[in-house]
């Protein structure tokens, strides 16, 4: 059952500006969405849209059943998650999950007893009386957590929640957020422009790139199978090599080898990932490796192809040393793209 | 405007009206009684008025006792603006760098700030009390006879003095408030590029206090220009006479005790374009602040 | 001991210099309350400290120095406490109100009432006093606290401090808020004041200084005796001493020290408060 439908659902400014061309897709009941692309590509919009805060100016938008186009966003059966938080400064932890209980007009102990439940859950017991300003970033971001959930909401929203934390513990509330979503079974939506977070923890990640949805695919369909250049080249650290060249006689060029054989003609755009690349002495292409990245597990090859720059990825028992070196590439891990429109061929 | 703000249509209705209602009443209508009254003559015993066009405005420029009280003004503010902000500055220069007793001098310099103009004004005339004042007796020390309300000069002395006593704690604080502001490591970048303790203050200290000097010396001009009324009255006891006065003094002297509504009128009008011309300087330039951060 | 380095011992001396320049006259102010009035007609301030100033402050509060024999200092100071805790409140609330439906919500005619609202900070109460005085005069509010208090708070001061503040509130707060469930009202009881409860408290600081401070406004809308405020009775004080063939500067010092004391002990003791308020108020 869907559990959100977009049907035709766009966004124009009254200054005109569009910032999201009509879209049409659904999210399933318990999936966990994940709509990824750079800074104003409309996905922060698209989510302020679903919660209510911002107009829906073309296309229906339907919740559990339910149009909710014209319906306040209190009364939508949803839960926000901030990026900074919004946590009321002013108020205790304790009072700040149960706020939203409390406008609902549900009885003291009842409240008590919800609110004591989502803390247990997100080890909260200790801080319930706090104020937010004498916890970390990482408890604020669980009281946050606490005021979505105490709701039981049909549909939880993300909006970039992690981007205030450091690198280690987005890494561990990545883990968390995702474990309680699968827990709690509710529906949920995350704006991101972290590609690893959205491949980490999205069942279907939903890449946007200027007010429009270029691709909707699990994590594997958008790395794997990026439906343009821009996908490729925006999934993925380091991305996808993009490599401009002809294809002639049958056969994909690259700095004058052959690098497979194709059915197609003409100039293309070649998309190859880092770890698709093989060193082979006998491989048909040869890079010029200018920098070798030490990673510890493995390494980067940074060099040039030709005219184009490229990444390649090697395990740490291959030694690498800047100069030439010849490559092969792995079977079926080549993909073309539209050398104007950069739409997969 | 928030981007999410609520669109119930009475409520702000309702939330704006008490304020609308009290600018309509007491800020706009007064303001177009005075725009109406500077181009009548009114009947000295309250028989009606006549339109009599820019009269009132071409009488007051052409008055010379106009111009000698525009002159006094100009000279007052110059000197009280002047004064106070220098005072001010040398003054939270030091209280910021000293680490004893900050917070006993931040005190001490600042509390004045909380004294009404006439208070400001009565003092000075303590102080210079023609048979036993203490700065009387100061100024009869070097030979002069010091006479508030009869020498025109001494009692422009004694009203500059008290209001650049009553000043000086105000920009004091924003002064030292500016100050506190600079960031600790564009100070110690200073500290590495400049020996000289003068240098680093006139390079790097003085143009980041810039914006708020330049605040501040719209806020003196205005406070010499208006709020400096109640230390003119009380240095002058009331008796205007051939006493330096300000101009807004003059409105109400003018106005209040004169009866020559449409000449006051003229004057609050002249003063309001003035106060308005002030303030589009005062914007113009801070769009083009010197903004640092 | 380490010597003081020199330019210590003069950033000190120039501080001791300034804070003198500031306290002197009002310590001068106090030692004249402590002195029989004679005594200052022969000799002024000195540094002698009497024994008169209880007389003095019983004189000064208790009993009337007036015509109609109303104003005493007790009359006045709480005429004074009127018009600072009544212009304040008055102020912060008209102020704060007006600032919620400009920040908070899609008004039509927003940005006229904008407009209308903050072209009164261009034009101060003197420069429009006499035409204000008629109106006040019209309405039959001479005389009288709302003739008082109303036309001082017709300016913008407070509607513009607290539209700053609310517009540096994040805006995820109300969003927050409308999907946990609270209208415009709550939003603003619930969350809005309690959050502005430092604004408050630093605008009441400074609101209330400058309303017990006003001279010229009271000066021109009272004239019984028995509605002076202290700042406003320094006019008459003045002239008394004038006049007079023993002027009773015990008493007038004294009612010009009491009109000093709470504004300063406000400022004072809530220092931090008014210092951000004040800073705060003009970016």
């Amino acid at each position: 059952m869907a559990q959100v439908h977009f049907s035709n659902i766009g966004k124009t400014y009254p200054n005109g500006f569009e910032a999201l061309k009509p879209t049409d897709f659904e999210i399933q009941q318990g999936e966990f969405a994940v709509l990824v692309g750079p800074s104003g590509c409309g996905k922060s919009t698209l989510l302020r849209m679903v919660a209510g805060l911002e107009e829906i100016t073309s296309g229906e938008l339907s919740i559990a059943g339910r149009i909710v186009n014209a319906i306040d966003p209190a009364d939508r059966d949803i839960a926000m998650v901030f990026q900074n938080y919004a946590l009321y400064p002013h108020m205790s932890v304790r009072k700040n999950i149960g706020y939203g209980l409390k406008n609902r007009g549900i009885p003291k102990a009842e409240i008590a007893a919800k609110v004591d439940e989502a803390a247990a859950l997100l080890n909260l017991r200790d801080h319930l009386d706090s104020k937010p300003s004498q916890l970390s970033g990482g408890q604020r971001q669980r009281v946050a957590m606490g005021r979505a959930i105490v709701r039981d909401p049909a549909l939880f929203l993300f909006d970039e929640p992690l981007s205030n934390l450091d690198a280690k513990l987005r890494h561990q509330m990545r883990i968390e957020i995702k474990a309680l979503q699968r827990r709690l079974g509710v529906t949920s939506i995350y704006v991101t422009h972290d590609q690893v977070e959205a491949m980490t923890m999205a069942d279907r990640i939903i890449v946007m790139n200027a007010g429009r949805i270029e691709q909707i695919g699990t994590p594997a369909e958008v790395y794997h199978d990026p439906a343009s250049t821009f996908v490729a080249a925006f999934m993925g650290a380091p991305p996808m090599n993009l490599l401009r060249t002809r294809a002639e006689a049958g056969q994909l060029q690259l700095n004058g080898g052959a690098l497979c054989d194709t059915a197609h003609r003409g100039e293309v755009i070649v998309g190859v990932r880092p770890e698709d690349f093989l060193p082979d002495p006998a491989g048909p292409v040869s890079m010029q490796v200018d920098i070798v990245e030490e990673l510890g597990a493995h390494r980067l090859l940074h060099g040039k192809l030709g005219p184009e720059t490229v990444t390649v990825h090697v395990g740490n028992e291959f030694a690498a040393e800047p100069g030439p070196l010849r490559l092969s590439v792995k079977p079926g891990a080549v993909r073309l793209f539209d050398a104007e429109a950069g739409h997969r061929i | 405007m928030k981007r999410a703000g609520f669109s119930t249509p009475w409520l702000p209705v309702l939330l704006l009206v008490p304020q609308l209602a009290i600018i309509a009443i007491f800020f706009y209508w007064p303001a177009i009684v005075a725009l109406h009254s500077s181009f009548f003559l009114q009947d000295p015993f309250g028989f009606g008025s006549t339109f009599v066009g820019l009269d009132n405005y071409t009488n007051l420029l052409g008055s010379a006792e106009y111009r000698r009280v525009a002159v006094f003004t100009l000279t007052f503010t110059l000197l009280v603006t002047v004064f106070s902000l220098a005072l001010a500055l040398l003054l939270a220069v030091k209280a910021d760098k000293v680490l004893r007793g900050a917070k006993t001098y931040r005190t001490l310099l600042m509390w004045v700030y909380a004294v009404a103009p006439p208070v400001a004004g009565f003092i000075a005339v303590i102080l210079f009390n023609q048979s036993w004042g203490p700065l009387t007796e100061l100024f009869a020390l070097f030979g002069h006879t010091y006479m508030v309300g009869v020498n025109f000069n001494d009692t422009a002395f004694a009203m500059i003095l008290a209001s650049v006593w009553k000043q000086v704690p105000v920009n004091f604080i924003f002064f030292l408030s500016a100050l506190q502001s600079i960031p600790r490591s564009v100070r110690e970048a200073a500290l590495i590029d400049n020996r000289s303790a003068s240098g680093r203050f006139w390079d790097v200290t003085f143009p980041l206090l810039a914006p708020t000097g330049f605040f501040l010396l719209i806020i003196n001009i205005t406070y010499a220009l208006f709020e400096t009324f109640g230390i003119v009255d009380t240095v002058v006891k009331g008796e205007p006479g051939n006493n330096p006065m300000t101009l807004v003094y003059k409105v109400y002297v003018d106005g209040f005790r004169g009866n020559d509504l449409g000449g006051s009128s003229a004057q609050s009008v002249i003063l309001m374009v003035l106060v308005l011309a002030l303030t589009v300087f005062q914007f113009r330039l801070l769009e083009r602040r010197i903004h640092y951060t | 001991m380490r010597k003081p380095k020199l330019s210590t011992v003069i950033d000190h001396a120039v501080l001791i210099a300034g804070s003198l320049f500031l306290m002197l006259p009002l310590l001068m102010l106090l030692q004249m309350t402590t002195i029989p009035d004679t005594e200052i007609i022969q000799t002024g301030p000195s540094l002698k400290i009497g024994d008169q100033f209880g007389d003095n402050l019983e004189k000064a509060m208790l009993q009337a120095s007036g015509f109609s024999g109303e104003n005493t200092g007790m009359s006045m100071l709480k005429n004074s406490f009127i018009l600072g805790i009544g212009f304040a409140v008055g102020k912060i609330v008209i102020g704060m109100t007006a600032a919620y439906a400009i920040v908070y919500f899609r008004l039509r005619f927003a940005t006229l009432a904008f407009w209308l609202i903050f072209t009164t900070l261009l034009l101060p109460l003197e420069v429009r006093i006499l035409p204000s005085y008629e109106v006040v005069q019209r309405l039959g509010m001479l005389n009288t606290y709302q003739g008082l208090i109303i036309p001082l708070i017709a300016s913008a001061t407070a509607t513009f401090f607290f539209r700053q503040f609310f517009r540096s509130v994040p805006e995820e707060l109300v969003e927050a808020a409308r999907i946990d469930g609270a209208g415009p009202v709550k939003f603003f009881v619930d969350i809005l004041v309690p959050l502005s409860k430092t604004m408050i408290a630093a605008m009441f600081i400074i609101m209330f200084v400058y309303g017990w401070n006003q001279y010229l406004w009271p000066t021109m809308i009272t004239t019984d005796e028995d509605m002076y405020t202290l700042v406003r009775g320094i006019k008459q004080i003045v002239q008394v001493l004038e006049g007079a063939v023993v002027p009773e500067f015990g008493r007038s010092n004294v009612l010009a020290l009491v009109a000093v004391v709470p504004p300063v002990l406000v400022v004072v003791f809530f220092q931090s408060w008014f210092v951000k308020g004040l800073t705060e108020s003009d970016k």
